[in-house]
């Protein structure tokens, strides 16, 4: 059986877009709590925040960044009716997804390995303000590290659609939906930066 | 079907990745050096204003109709009249 196959691109974007806006008032709630809760105790979250490396944090910024100029690029390649150059930025923007989330994990091991970890006795004897501030801490990134992952998964199965013709010039929106996810990590990565790494 | 007026070229994308970076430098600067209270407000600031970027141009929001822009204005008027409404209970109980 041929037939025409129904598409609304507009529709596809409008679908992911309500979605992002479910994904934002998530994370808005946590900010919510990390706020509300560094009103509380604003000296156990500055000790807190001073044992977070901004370095590796300004690092994981810049690649998340520059992740995001991959997946916007992509789209252009794409649309340009460039698949090869599309799918080689999706690669790059899946290599920074790779990169942010191996930094995170030297991170999260060297806070386990001063035995800061959620439910630790270190944490356990450690003023609440401090504890809490940790256990938003690995929520927040831990769900946002999540998010990287599938991320990640979903862009390298798009690549593949754009490999086999599915995804093209003239039906890109599945690339576009994908990066739009994409760029909402970067986008929530963006204000986690400064909340928890510099401005405490 | 290739609707020309949705792509942006190369070069704005990354003149705008290049204003993200730069403002990321400029919160990490600002961050380092201690001027009180006021680092918590411009690091906000800061990171309002790279996140219109990416919403505007990565996110091709600028290229979108009035419907997808108002959701958006609507999303975010959600998210602060919780963060408003749940600040007015902290500082007044």
């Amino acid at each position: 059986m041929t037939h025409q196959a129904h598409r609304d691109d507009f529709g596809a974007r409008l679908g992911m877009w309500l979605f992002l806006f479910t994904e934002l008032l998530l994370f808005g709630g946590l900010f919510l709590l990390y706020a509300a809760y560094l009103h509380r105790y604003p000296g156990a979250f500055a000790e807190g925040g001073r044992q977070l490396d901004w370095i590796m944090g300004t690092a994981n910024t810049v690649i998340l960044l520059t992740s995001s100029l991959f997946a916007a690029m992509s789209v252009t390649a794409l649309r340009r009716n460039e698949p090869h150059r599309a799918i080689a930025l999706v690669v790059a923007t899946i290599l920074c997804a790779a990169g942010f989330l191996v930094i995170k994990y030297v991170e999260w091991s060297a806070k386990f390995s001063h035995g800061i970890y959620p439910g630790s006795e270190h944490l356990k004897n450690a003023p609440p303000g401090e504890s809490l501030f940790f256990g938003l801490y690995f929520v927040t990134t831990g769900i946002h590290g999540l998010h990287v992952l599938i991320g990640g998964g979903l862009l390298a199965w798009i690549a593949k659609k754009i490999g086999n013709g599915t995804v093209t010039g003239d039906n890109v929106v599945l690339l576009e939906n994908g990066t739009l996810y994409w760029h909402l990590v970067d986008l929530i990565w963006i204000f986690i930066f400064p909340l928890y790494y510099l401005m405490l | 079907m290739n609707d020309d007026h949705r792509i942006t070229g190369y070069g704005t994308l990354t003149a705008v990745w290049l204003g993200l970076i730069i403002l990321t430098a400029l919160t990490v600067g600002i961050t380092r050096v201690e001027v009180g209270g006021y680092k918590v407000a411009a690091a906000l600031a800061i990171a309002s204003i790279k996140s219109g970027l990416v919403i505007a141009v990565f996110m091709q929001m600028k290229h979108e109709g009035r419907l997808l822009r108002w959701l958006l204005f609507v999303a975010l008027l959600t998210l602060a009249i919780f963060i408003g409404v749940t600040f007015f209970d902290l500082l007044y109980r």
